[in-house]
């Protein structure tokens, strides 16, 4: 279990955390969202030690990451997958953490055959492809069998058989007990592996909650409704305490009203109905919604970030 | 694609004891050092330019013989020893001290730091065992360097001064020069640590080495003396020579200690920094 108890860092004028508290159960994959730039990587970077928190601390298993013996064997972290020597192999930069934690060679062959990287094992990996340097770090990560995982954007660069194998990954650790932290900007990532959802802006706990909580609390449910007497329907709506907009093709968005009430009324008024169906937002709408006033940065990223969730929504319904 | 887990192959019960964790830590960084092929070139570079640097100045010493003034002839017959061994190694220790720098600016420029500081979050015996295992490979490479030297060096100038291995204090010096190396290795090291950048650690040790320390000759007086006996290459390279000028202030141990605290304090202050500064 990862405790995070009103944990802050100040990185000169400005706060990248800011008293965060949350726990992370074993057993569950617990997806940590934000938008870029919202602290994710600078909180999990103080779970680890890396950098010294300004106020309070957080816990792996009641300890403090500097405190664990032979830590790799109790947390695996991939933190920034680029960060490996270009000029020594995939074997022996893991040797060199394998030997730090008094684990057997043999122990390196075998995460290096578990992310597929047999073939390329003894190369250099100044050559490896983003996607072979995740697999890297994930294999560096699994090293010491940890019981608790801490890993930054593991999908990014990934081709889709990667992501798959990625999520796949992440769900039979968590079932096998295990305790697992995976962050992400983006939503739609989160949304095939994540049971609980931490989502963080500017450093600040947003929301922590199941993902089906999360959903249902954050999403605006709407219902698209036909009918051929949209008029008469409408004024029913709205006296019944609905949010009706007309859309051009005469079609009612109507919000703040289930869509069996809506038939229910429609029936009682003797009105036909063509069409009414309920609209779940997606995830991706959620997030968006509840990171909106949080996003560090001007607006007008907007279009790039949502440029990313195209393209990695492309990527992700290939997988599917 | 494996999609099974497998139970890592380890031993259940791992007694902790810090010299199993030490030993460790050692292997660790050894298999840095070795695995990376620019470290091998640079030492294989060290052997080289020593040797080559040896066989040529000596031979211009020779073949120069009657050109040079009184004074030079002097200083090469009273200590042939430390003309052999201080001609080849003067250029080749700069190759010591970029290694030094690299092998700790290397990690931060790459970001292993954090792949290391991950495995091992006390962090201070990482820098002590890559300052012990780095002094262990240089000394080794350089005693190559310096024995076969002084055989070159010696057969060279035979022709205008005998010089063996049997004579007083030559072994000594041959030895001093694995142990200077050694720990001007460490030094390089403890300088690496200080800024975390390449360029600006280089340009420091670099500066500080061949011109800094050699230029502390021409302060006046006699603070300026002691100032230049003191700076931490120039006391070490004490142990490399074979004889006790009037003028110098520190005997070759004496030289070889004042060198050695520099060399502590500055990996007491590199070590400090490593566990206080964000990685």
């Amino acid at each position: 279990m990862i405790e995070v108890q009103d944990l802050s860092k100040r990185y000169g004028d400005k706060l990248a955390v800011n008293h965060l508290s949350f726990t992370v159960e074993p057993g569950t994959v617990t997806g940590f969202l934000g938008p870029n730039g919202a602290g994710k990587s600078t909180t999990m970077r103080l779970i680890v030690g890396l950098d010294h928190p300004t106020a309070e601390t957080a816990t792996i298993d009641e300890r403090r990451y500097a405190e664990l013996h032979q830590p790799l064997r109790v947390v695996g972290a991939l933190l920034e997958a680029g960060a490996l020597h270009p000029g020594r192999s995939a074997h022996n930069h893991l040797l060199f953490l394998a030997q730090t934690q008094a684990l057997p060679k043999r122990r390196v062959d075998e995460v290096i055959d578990l992310v597929g990287l047999h073939d390329v094992a003894r190369e250099r990996v100044g050559g490896f492809s983003l996607g072979m340097r995740q697999r890297m770090g994930i294999a560096a990560a699994l090293l010491g069998d940890p019981r608790v995982l801490i890993l930054d954007e593991p999908i990014n660069g990934l081709d889709p058989e990667g992501i798959l194998w990625v999520r796949n990954l992440l769900r039979r650790l968590a079932d096998e007990g295990r305790t697992v932290l995976v962050s992400s900007h983006l939503m739609s990532e989160m949304a095939q592996t994540a049971d609980n959802l931490i989502v963080i802006g500017r450093g600040s706990l947003i929301a922590q909650s199941t993902m089906a909580e999360f959903i249902e609390r954050n999403s605006d449910q709407s219902v698209i409704v036909r009918a051929p007497d949209a008029a008469a329907l409408r004024s029913i709506l709205i006296e019944a305490g609905g949010q009706v907009s007309t859309g051009e093709d005469g079609a009612l968005t109507v919000q703040r009203l289930p869509a069996a009430r809506i038939g229910d009324l429609a029936a009682a008024a003797r009105l036909a109905v063509h069409e009414l169906s309920p609209q779940v937002a997606s995830l991706e709408d959620a997030f968006m919604e509840t990171t909106h006033d949080s996003l560090d940065f001007d607006i007008s990223d907007r279009p790039r970030l949502e440029a990313e969730l195209v393209a990695a929504e492309r990527i992700n319904g290939s997988t599917r | 694609m494996s999609t099974t887990l497998m139970p890592a192959s380890q031993p259940t019960a791992v007694p902790p004891s810090a010299a199993a964790d030490f030993a460790g830590e050692l292997q660790s960084e050894w298999t840095k050092i070795r695995s990376v092929r620019s470290t091998i070139w640079a030492l294989v570079a060290l052997v080289v330019v020593t040797i080559s640097f040896t066989a040529l100045f000596n031979w211009l010493t020779v073949s120069q013989w009657a050109a040079v003034t009184d004074g030079q002839r002097q200083a090469v017959m009273l200590d042939p020893t430390g003309q052999i061994l201080g001609s080849g190694f003067q250029f080749s220790q700069l190759a010591i001290c970029v290694l030094g720098v690299l092998i700790v600016t290397g990690e931060y420029s790459s970001g292993t730091i954090r792949a290391t500081l991950l495995a091992v979050p006390r962090r201070t015996p990482v820098l002590v065992a890559k300052a012990l295992v780095f002094a262990a490979l240089v000394f080794v490479v350089a005693e190559v360097a310096a024995f076969t030297s002084f055989m070159i060096g010696a057969a060279i100038l035979s022709s205008r001064v005998e010089v063996s291995l049997g004579d007083s204090g030559v072994l000594q010096a041959i030895l001093g020069v694995g142990l200077y190396a050694a720990l001007l290795g460490v030094f390089a090291i403890a300088i690496g640590a200080l800024p975390r950048h390449t360029a600006g650690a280089i340009t420091a040790i670099i500066g500080f080495v061949l011109v800094l320390s050699p230029l502390a000759l021409l302060l006046p007086g006699d603070w300026g003396r002691y100032v230049y006996a003191y700076l931490p290459t120039n006391a070490g390279q004490r142990i490399t020579t074979t004889i006790q000028a009037p003028t110098d202030l520190l005997t070759a141990w004496q030289g070889f200690g004042v060198f050695a605290a520099w060399t502590i304090a500055l990996i007491l202050v590199a070590g400090y920094l490593l566990k206080r500064r964000d990685a």
